[in-house]
């Protein structure tokens, strides 16, 4: 039997907020209205996946081709190498100052 | 009536650079006057106010790197003229999804939040297409980050118009590539398939497109989505355009750990040997299964478009005459399951990758006023990206929560798991069907109005349905045009096989094409391209 799921009931308002809180993500009401319902659409959608027996033991992979010793490939020499594309780099930062990327304060909080 | 130049295939160009019979720099003009023509106004991230002249252009491309390209063409035209190799894709225009980082384009994922990033640093598919001679003319639309189905999610709009009917989309996510390649404004274009991104627009807009095996060609320098389904791919013309491209593109790469060390055929020399003896299976898990309701969204088992099921069903008739044996009622008993399986694998990775853009290091900052570190990055994600890349973050968050984790995410790699051994299944020299490939539809359904769809993230992610499933094996997958329904668009059917079968699948779209060469659907042209 495929296991409960921990939540057959929807995204809550409160989950969701916690959800954008971790996510750093500023939305507007409207946004908010929609993306939470199209989350509890998708979840229905991924509940199909409770309607199967699937074994405990059966392996995961990290992609779908297994690699071989002859096909995975080897590990890159640890050598230093020239690199010439730091100003480039740079450049695409949105604010710079004396080759230093800058950002707005971070709120200092007491050590306890 | 001479066919215009930029209507050949990739390879009769590149014969023609090399024999001296044109030159790199007419391509890449004609090129560009045919993007001219057709292409209509620039895509923008200004607040999109459709003009109805919109629907009468393709807007494939979001800019074109025209000084960089006339450099390589001429570059290319130079190398002819002292004699030397231009390489076997000498002069080709290559359009490139601007998924891609091409240094000193614009590289912006389809996302307000890259919006101003220009690349540092070439992409390997890229650089070893430029390498091979071709010219890369621009970069073209995509779905945000390439979250979608039909483009329509694109922070640049107005969005790509399929060019047999620009008031449908070309699907997506690689839809500005197929568009472009469709109506001429590209001979081939890079492109990236992460749950049928390739193989669906392609499907749509009437083109060839070829998902490769996971790993067959690097990563590096593609913006990542889902690192253990993203793969680089080609979208052309015709089949041995996709094999010559392939062929510039693949093999490992120091920069990108999960480059197979396997080494590259040479996929055109395989090409026409015909499809004699190959065992080419048919799966009623394809023909009929669970997905939405395009009217109501009630999931519930159904079958495909009946004109679409008919035209694979002749495509496998047509390579029987050709002598392949057709194997029919394969079992995939866990096709079904891709999308929702793939609704929370990628949704993980998604969040995890999209992570790094925090208005810090490149792109978009949030501009306003801010009280401290924390709410500049809200703002800036906020702002920086569509909803398509939201859902997507708060969805992999939730899913790979501690208390969901074993139940969503390790179950969703379980189903990953079991859908590779259904494919491992029909493979099997020792199974009971030993295919060589599956043969199947690439989409339920033809390319859709623009707007039917969009706004609706379950309905559209179901658009993958049928190709999502090589993606969770990692197998390759080629969709070729096979004909037409009854509305004049264009029907694509897909061949699967096992890892690194490329070249099999090739020949065999190849013989398909060849047997097919004198009936009257192969003469079609889009609209936008015989009208102009």
């Amino acid at each position: 039997m495929a296991p409960t799921p921990p939540d057959q009931g929807e995204i809550s308002a409160e989950v969701f907020d916690r959800l954008v809180e971790l996510a750093a993500l500023a939305l507007e009401p409207e946004e908010r209205d929609y993306l939470r319902r199209e989350l509890n659409g998708q979840l229905r959608a991924i509940r199909a996946l409770d309607a199967i027996d699937v074994d405990e033991t059966l392996p995961i992979t990290s992609h779908g081709v297994p690699y071989s010793d002859a096909t995975r490939p080897g590990i890159r020499k640890d050598r230093a190498q020239e690199a010439d594309k730091a100003d480039a780099i740079l450049a695409q930062a949105p604010e710079v100052e004396n080759r230093y990327l800058v950002v707005p304060d971070i709120p200092q909080e007491a050590l306890e | 009536m001479t066919e215009a130049l930029v209507d050949l295939g990739a390879l009769e160009i590149a014969r023609r650079v090399r024999a001296g019979e044109t030159s790199a720099s007419e391509v890449l003009t004609q090129t560009l006057r045919r993007i001219k023509d057709i292409d209509g106004r620039a895509p923008t991230s200004q607040p999109y106010e459709p003009e109805p002249d919109d629907r009468a252009y393709i807007h494939a491309y979001v800019s074109l790197a025209e000084g960089r390209a006339r450099s390589q063409a001429e570059a290319v035209d130079r190398a002819v003229q002292a004699g030397q190799d231009p390489g076997p894709l000498a002069g080709v225009p290559v359009a490139v999804k601007d998924i891609f980082c091409v240094e000193g384009t614009r590289s912006t994922a389809g996302s307000r939040i890259l919006e101003t990033f220009t690349a540092p640093y070439t992409a390997t598919p890229v650089a070893r297409l430029e390498a091979a001679g071709a010219v890369t003319v621009g970069k073209v639309n995509l779905d945000e980050f390439t979250f979608g189905s039909s483009n329509e999610s694109s922070a640049f709009l107005p969005p790509p118009g399929n060019p047999w009917d620009p008031t449908r989309v070309p699907g997506g996510s690689s839809g500005g590539s197929t568009a472009a390649v469709a109506a001429g404004e590209a001979a081939l274009s890079l492109a990236t398939d992460t749950a049928g991104s390739i193989r669906q627009p392609a499907a749509f807009c009437g083109v060839v497109g070829l998902k490769p095996t996971y790993g067959r060609v690097s990563r590096y320098g593609l913006i990542a989505f889902a690192s253990s389904l993203d793969c680089p791919g080609t979208v052309s013309r015709d089949v041995s355009d996709a094999a010559a491209m392939l062929g510039a593109m693949a093999g490992a790469d120091p920069a990108d750990a999960t480059a197979a060390a396997v080494e590259v055929p040479d996929y055109l020399a395989e090409l026409e040997r015909g499809v004699e003896g190959l065992r080419i299976g048919l799966s009623p898990n394809y023909f009929r299964l669970a997905y939405p309701d395009p009217e109501t969204g009630e999931l519930r088992e159904q079958s495909i478009d009946p004109e679409i099921e008919a035209v694979v069903h002749q495509t496998a008739e047509t390579l029987a005459s050709a002598g392949a044996e057709i194997v029919e009622g394969v079992p995939m008993p866990h096709t079904h399951l891709g999308i929702p399986a793939y609704f929370v694998i990628s949704r993980v990775e998604a969040a995890s990758n999209l992570h790094r853009y925090d208005g810090v290091k490149y792109g978009y900052r949030f501009p306003g006023p801010v009280d401290g570190l924390a709410e500049m990055y809200r703002e800036t994600r906020g702002h920086g990206f569509g909803v398509q890349p939201k859902l997507r973050i708060l969805m992999g968050m939730y899913v790979s929560g501690a208390q969901y984790e074993r139940d969503y995410y390790r179950r969703a790699l379980r189903v990953r798991s079991l859908i590779r051994q259904d494919f491992d299944g029909a493979f099997t020299a020792q199974g009971e069907h030993r295919l060589d490939a599956l043969l199947t539809p690439t989409t339920p359904t033809t390319a859709f109005e623009l707007g039917r769809v969009y706004g609706d993230s379950v309905l559209m992610q179901y658009a993958d349905l049928l190709t999502v499933p090589a993606n969770h094996a990692g197998i390759p997958g080629l969709s070729i045009p096979a004909g037409f329904d009854s509305g004049g668009m264009p029907i694509g059917v897909q061949l699967l096989g096992p890892d690194f079968s490329e070249g099999r699948l090739l020949r065999i779209g190849r013989q398909f094409e060849i047997a097919s060469e004198g009936e009257t659907w192969r003469g079609r042209r889009p609209g936008i391209v015989a009208t102009r």
